[in-house]
């Protein structure tokens, strides 16, 4: 009889053990089934292969005009619409797939190249504010009390205006440009993150677990980092996943307005911003940068509704 | 402000002028005085009262705002109900690409392509629509109040209201009866209000969609049907009902993102309104405006969080406001 029962009891343990080890498998299985989740991974695989290559990809030096480069004389003209050779452009005329840019340059080439800006400003803001927002909020949650207001309370004011504004002031007073766009948009986003690491850390506080490593003498970095964070990844990751979209449409914006990248940056909401009023001449500079932004925030957020559906528990899963 | 070459008196004088000669937090209370008077000081840029450059700006934007939120629950909603009752079909299959397309747009890229899309390439059609401004160029809008020989002096609060009202070119058409001014200024409203609105138009259907698919699995939907109730019926008045509550969340919080899309939207189809002043403001560092428009939306974003709540109660009588 008490053989049985110790058996049972390994049996449980073991069942735990394979579950929680296999449990990425687990997700990474549910989200391959989600068509949706799928075509967010292929668009945003391609991207980064795409920004991956670009030097060997561009037909074209992205920063430089064509007026310079020899071969080129007289004939070119700013803002030319596409020239491909395939579809009957003549051959005598220098193929752009995509056309010229009002500063003579390849279009596609700077479409090419800004796909490594943009997947650096939405992995290096969300990285930033999941950073500081994990410390802030795992901080509140687990001290509670004068710091966990006083923490919460910033945040709310940080929450109480719209993200786009507060980013605009935040990079008036840092001075515009890259780095301090990125700054802004990390900043404005921190909020979301402290939220979800806060209360997941005060639902986890109190858990059986966490009152055993403290009976057997772990101090507060062993419980807060090894025995509550790990709990609290689940949503962190749905929500950085949906905040890497938001900060790449953010940080378009404040390019679009002069705030972000500084000419000459391949940067596709500068690009776009600088050809806004051309948009009736040549409405090709203005589609495609604002496409491929589409495209990026579209995959993104593809892939984070299908991570927290395959990482929702109570979403039944016949699998 | 005064020039690089400006005098330490200059300086002197316009310090004391503003009265920002005396310790900060003398300031501070003679700024939060003054606001609780309803005076939000002086814009620098402008040398204009800010509470008058408030009053000009923001009919634009609230005009903008309602007519976005407008398009976007008259088609969001109805959309997301129509995928939740057609589970998994086409429709609902359209719906939700199309909702996850519509919140990954730029707002300032959509607003560019409708521009280009209804002013040139529908040019002659019956669906060009114009491209900036708010009005044609020639049309001035008379105030309702004068069309009404109203007598109201200039300065008097009852005359703030009034023009802030007439600053809505619709509404000032409906009160003066003026319906070519209707016509033209629902014309140019159309396409900003449809860029602005896109984005609460795919978060209202993902929501709506999402929260009828969980009321509709429920219990007394069953009892419904099965008691003979026609399936209008029930979806409207049994279902719809009791999907409201995540809805009116939703709604409530998208007024916030609104403002930010104002900025972008403003700037594309070249409106003066809040988001554009505001966006200037910050850049040119004009304090006065930036502080008031600040406490604003502040008192703005308090009072909408506290309708949702109060709302709660109305649409679902088990939540008590104690």
């Amino acid at each position: 009889m008490a053989k049985n029962k110790q058996a049972n009891a390994r049996l449980d343990v073991e069942g735990m053990s394979l579950q929680s080890l296999s449990l990425w498998n687990i997700t990474l299985r549910r989200l391959l089934r989600r068509k949706s989740a799928v075509i967010g991974l292929v668009i945003i695989g391609i991207l980064i292969m795409v920004a991956l290559t670009a030097q060997w990809l561009a037909p074209y030096d992205p920063l430089k005009s064509m007026l310079d480069i020899q071969g080129y004389s007289g004939s070119i003209e700013k803002r030319l619409p596409p020239c491909i050779h395939m579809l009957g452009c003549p051959a005598d005329e220098p193929q752009h797939i995509l056309g010229l840019d009002g500063n003579i340059r390849d279009e596609f080439s700077r479409l090419l190249y800004g796909s490594r800006l943009s997947l650096m400003v939405g992995f290096a803001t969300v990285t930033f504010a999941i950073i500081i927002g994990t410390v802030l909020g795992a901080l509140g949650g687990y001290l509670g009390g004068w710091v966990d207001n006083v923490i919460m309370r910033v945040m709310d004011v940080l929450l109480a205006f719209p993200s786009l504004l507060l980013a605009i002031a935040i990079v008036t007073v840092l001075g515009p440009g890259l780095i301090n766009a990125l700054l802004a948009i990390g900043i404005v986003s921190i909020p979301a993150y402290a939220r979800v690491v806060r209360a997941s850390v005060l639902s986890v506080r109190e858990m059986d677990y966490v009152s055993a490593t403290r009976a057997l003498g772990g101090n507060t970095y062993e419980i807060l980092f090894k025995r509550i964070l790990p709990n609290a990844l689940t949503p962190l990751i749905v929500q950085g996943t949906l905040g890497i979209a938001t900060a790449i449409l953010d940080a378009a914006a404040l390019s679009f307005l002069g705030l972000g990248a500084q000419p000459p940056t391949p940067e596709w909401g500068s690009m776009l911003g600088a050809e806004r009023n051309q948009v009736f001449t040549a409405p090709h500079l203005v589609f495609y940068p604002g496409f491929m932004i589409m495209l990026t925030v579209l995959a993104f957020n593809l892939i984070g509704d299908g991570l927290r559906d395959a990482l929702d528990p109570r979403l039944g899963h016949a699998s | 402000m005064l020039g690089e070459k400006a005098t330490d008196e200059v300086c002197d004088d316009f310090l004391r002028r503003h009265g920002l000669d005396k310790p900060i937090p003398v300031q501070f209370v003679v700024y939060m005085k003054e606001i609780l008077q309803g005076d939000f000081g002086r814009s620098f840029r402008f040398s204009l009262p800010v509470t008058e450059i408030l009053m000009q700006r923001l009919p634009i934007t609230v005009e903008l705002a309602i007519a976005a939120l407008l398009i976007s629950m008259l088609v969001g909603i109805p959309l997301g109900i129509l995928s939740a009752v057609k589970h998994n079909s086409w429709v609902d299959v359209l719906t939700m690409l199309w909702a996850n397309i519509g919140v990954s747009m730029p707002v300032f890229w959509l607003g560019l392509m409708l521009a280009y899309i209804f002013a040139l390439a529908l040019k002659d059609t019956p669906f060009q629509l114009p491209p900036s401004g708010r009005l044609s160029p020639g049309l001035i809008p008379i105030p309702f109040y004068e069309v009404w020989n109203m007598n109201v002096t200039e300065g008097t609060t009852t005359f703030t209201i009034l023009d802030f009202l007439s600053r809505m070119n619709i509404l000032n058409g409906f009160l003066s009866r003026d319906f070519d001014l209707i016509k033209d200024a629902t014309t140019h409203l159309i396409l900003p209000a449809l860029a602005l609105g896109t984005i609460p138009m795919a978060l209202i259907a993902r929501m709506a969609r999402s929260s009828m698919l969980e009321v509709l699995g429920q219990d007394y939907i069953r009892t419904a049907r099965a008691k003979g109730l026609r399936y209008r019926t029930v979806i409207i008045k049994h279902a719809f009902r009791n999907a409201l509550l995540p809805l009116v969340t939703v709604i409530g919080l998208s007024f916030g993102g609104l403002l930010g899309g104002a900025v972008l939207t403003e700037t594309v189809f070249n409106l003066s309104g809040v988001g554009r002043i505001l966006y200037e403001a910050i850049t040119a560092r004009d304090y006065g405006i930036v502080q008031a428009f600040t406490v604003v939306i502040a008192v703005f974003f308090v009072a909408l969080n506290l309708i949702v709540d109060i709302s709660y109660a109305y649409l679902d009588p088990r939540i008590r406001l104690n």
